[in-house]
């Protein structure tokens, strides 16, 4: 009873578009595999199956659109999956159905399902990294911006004094000589960069490094950087530090993305 | 239809297990049952009345989708300060602590419990376990939800440990309950009572007693393993020390989910006794009755996996589970069917009890309905965690073990204090608790269908109204239990005497009412079964306690 459908919910078909979807305390986050990222809005296309592809970064979540009658758990260091077709465009609420702590019930998120061409054009717009999106709708605490979040960055990183160890143009990057060298790494193309850790280890800067780095600065330090930096947290609010990786972001030495398709920072899932 | 033989007006008793002994002392170091029943009657009743107010908070909170009352945090612990208190405080211990105690060895035609002592160091173990449970709840703040999912557990930074050692310090005493009365029943049956003339309450008790030997030892496993998580840091069940999450859900609902049979199973047994007395008919099929329970017991245990339909678990595994949940739904309905087929024709008394009884019956088919509802895979993707499942559970769950307490309560006032209680009173309260429950839970049940998630301090906007309507419904419920408390405790001093006012025939009414410390004057034979109104043998028209 009931079994068949919830087969087919679980299992999806073979020419399913793959989105990875991300939980952490207390924000979505999704990846598509042509290369953008984005928080809080799920962008799909109409009457093509999906799959999400489901795990969390720190405590289990559950993936909800009560719209789509669908849920699935988040869970830390595994992938769930669940697949659906969307049939109609217009925005539906996410929300967080597993218990996750105190802003548990403000992790919302949306579903926007767009015409197929309007998903195309919004895919392509995403690979230049010209558009100014503002993707945060969902974000705790959040107000409406007033400029497009890239500015309200590049506003708050003035009044923080990020700029003064951080550089925002590309010379430092160029020369890789120590005394040219800035106190932090330069945030130019730092979006999306393969970054050596002095650790050793080499991780991709994602809006999760970014942000880790504005609040836990001595976790993850670029290697031959020194961990000086202090710890905004408490200092800066959900949304301005959701600002400052959007300016990041927007801070590209105009390059088109031709690496090969990168984005999502979770190892590919097998056994399909 | 022939008079009951014990329904004659009678003084009451001079000597009785309640003025055998006035002092503290005497209370707080009895092994009588009775007076451990009452014990347990008075702890689980402050526990109701905690977890009670909890709730009114919480339904306070959400009358507006935005902050109310109280912060995020504080909602959090709120509403994991209700799920403890009502789950290990009340419901668990509540049917088997105060009835069970009192009822099952006068039942039996016993003298007392096998281990009397054991008994009061249930209850020690209880009121300890509570003790450290609150004071860690309450003092160090705990967030976790009643359901303690890893990881969040084990990273939280509230005081985990403790209330998991109070929770652990519960079990022992859940255990040893069970224990004592899996051994009272085999080895202090009176002569005569065979297996099949065991009242029906003694085969709920019995089957919940099972359960609670057999799973509660895995609670306090696992509770034990997030403790030692949480203090020292075991890699278990956190992912980034190489832990399974998943696994803490397998081992939390292998007790957990069993556990809502202890907390169904004794209510039922409740109802198969308040029936039979209020519709003066032997139970239509006891047999029936009697098996089904274990058989709920046993299907219980395999089970659990309707917990994680969304967590990644196996297509395969999840239908299985799903099936194996729907049987529970079978002998549920086993049962329902012969309480219904007991009033069909029965001489039916309708005051409180069987008011409750009626409420019961509603809450028990519409909860679990929607039980078999749920255990459809592919509607519970759609309605787990929302507050349907809320709704789900308090109707099946929690109305069952109110009714039932309540009808039990009120059909065995009398013998437990030997006074009446006011039928009026009882009537007017029966109404405004049944109605208030529904009106609660009901727009519950539509929030969680439109979607609202549970365990939400903020919801948007358009769950308001709703959430309003079971807001007002919760306040009629409170009303309703402080009606029942203020007109108990007045008709506890000033009601008058009467000793089973409805002329029942279950085995507890053989003997005076209040009993005395050893229940029976000479141990009863016994020669027939049961709730056996239709003949009268000629030994029952002189009952044992004639003096």
């Amino acid at each position: 009873m009931g079994y068949r459908d919830y087969v087919t919910i679980e299992t999806p078909p073979a020419d399913s578009m793959d989105i990875y979807v991300m939980g952490k305390q207390w924000m979505w986050k999704f990846a598509y595999p042509q290369g953008p990222n984005s928080v809080g809005v799920l962008h799909v296309p109409v009457n093509r199956p999906v799959r999400l592809l489901i795990t969390s970064r720190d405590v289990i979540h559950s993936f909800y659109v009560p719209a789509f009658r669908m849920k699935q758990d988040a869970v830390p260091n595994r992938y769930t999956q669940i697949s659906f077709t969307a049939t109609e465009t217009g925005r539906f609420q996410v929300l967080c159905a597993e218990y996750c702590g105190t802003n548990h019930s403000k992790m919302w998120a949306e579903v926007d399902v767009m015409t197929e061409d309007a998903f195309d054009t919004w895919i392509k717009d995403q690979q230049r990294g010209l558009a100014h999106r503002q993707d945060m709708g969902g974000a705790p605490g959040e107000v409406a911006p007033v400029a497009d979040m890239a500015t309200e960055g590049q506003k708050v990183a003035a009044e923080k004094g990020c700029l003064r160890c951080h550089t925002v143009d590309k010379a430092p990057m160029l020369a890789g000589a120590p005394s040219e060298q800035h106190i932090g790494p330069t945030w130019v193309d730092l979006y999306q960069r393969k970054t050596k850790l002095s650790s050793g280890e080499t991780i991709l800067a994602d809006e999760a490094y970014l942000t880790e780095s504005m609040m836990d600065p001595t976790v993850k330090v670029v290697q031959g950087y020194q961990p000086v930096m202090p710890s905004y947290q408490g200092n800066l609010t959900g949304p301005e530090a959701a600002a400052i990786v959007e300016y990041i972001k927007s801070l590209r030495s105009d390059r088109v993305q031709t690496t090969p398709l990168q984005g999502p920072t979770y190892e590919p899932i097998t056994n399909r | 239809m022939n008079p009951s033989p014990t329904a004659e007006a009678r003084v009451f008793p001079a000597k009785h297990y309640l003025n055998d002994g006035t002092t503290v002392r005497s209370w707080l170091l009895t092994v009588d049952h009775k007076r451990i029943a009452l014990l347990y009657l008075i702890s689980v009743l402050v526990a109701f009345a905690l977890g009670g107010f909890f709730a009114m908070l919480i339904r306070l909170e959400l009358l507006t989708p935005g902050p109310t009352i109280v912060g995020p945090l504080a909602y959090n612990r709120l509403f994991t300060l209700h799920g403890m208190v009502m789950i290990f405080l009340f419901m668990i211990p509540a049917i088997p602590g105060v009835f069970g105690n009192f009822m099952l060895p006068i039942m039996l035609g016993a003298k007392d419990v096998a281990f009397p002592k054991l008994n009061l160091l249930s209850w020690y173990l209880y009121i300890i376990g509570a003790a450290i449970l609150l004071f860690g709840a309450l003092h160090g703040g705990l967030d976790t939800g009643w359901t303690f999912y890893t990881p969040y557990s084990t990273t939280s930074s509230t005081a985990v440990s403790t209330c998991l050692l109070g929770a652990f310090v519960l079990g022992f005493s859940s255990i040893l309950t069970g224990l004592n009365f899996i051994v009272t029943t085999h080895t202090l049956r009176a002569p005569g009572m065979g297996w099949h003339r065991i009242p029906l309450f003694v085969w709920g008790i019995y089957a919940t007693s099972v359960i609670q030997v057999l799973a509660t030892p895995v609670l306090g496993l696992v509770v034990l393993l997030v403790a030692f998580e949480h203090a020292f840091g075991f890699g278990l069940f956190d992912p980034a020390r190489g832990g399974d999450p998943i696994l803490f859900q397998h081992l939390f609902w292998f007790y957990s989910h069993p556990a809502v049979y202890i907390m169904v199973l004794p209510s039922m047994a409740v109802v198969s006794e308040v029936v039979c007395a209020y519709s003066r008919k032997n139970m239509f099929g006891y047999a029936a009755v009697a098996y089904s329970s274990i058989g709920i017991a046993l299907v219980g245990f395999f089970a659990w996996g309707h917990h994680l339909f969304v967590s990644g678990q196996s297509a395969f595994a999840a239908g299985m589970f799903g099936s194996i949940s729907m049987l529970v739904g079978v002998f549920t309905a086993i049962k329902v069917f012969n309480w219904v087929g007991t009033l069909y024709r029965g001489s039916i008394t309708f005051s409180a009890p069987f008011a409750y009884i009626c409420g019961f019956l509603f809450f028990v088919v519409f909860g679990g309905m929607t039980g078999v509802a749920l255990a459809t895979v592919s509607l519970d993707i759609a309605w787990t965690d929302t507050y349907f499942v809320i709704a789900h559970f308090h109707f099946i769950m929690v109305a069952a073990t109110l009714m039932a307490f309540l009808a039990g309560l009120h059909y065995w006032f009398p013998k437990m204090f030997g006074k009446k209680y006011p039928e009026g009173w009882a009537m007017l309260a029966s109404g405004i608790i049944i109605l208030g429950f529904a009106a609660t839970f009901i727009p519950q049940f539509l929030l969680g269908n439109a979607g609202m998630p549970r365990r939400y301090y903020e919801y948007p906007a358009q769950y308001q109204m709703l959430n309003v309507a079971s807001s007002a419904g919760a306040s009629l419920l409170a009303f309703g239990f402080t009606l029942v408390l203020i007109y108990l405790v007045i008709a506890l001093f000033q009601g008058e005497y009467a000793d089973n006012p409805v002329g029942s025939r279950g085995f507890e009414w053989l003997t005076q009412s209040p009993p005395i410390t050893h229940n029976f004057e000479t141990i009863p034979v016994f020669t027939h079964g049961p709730h056996e109104y239709q003949e009268v043998p000629a030994e029952m028209t002189e009952p044992s306690h004639a003096a």
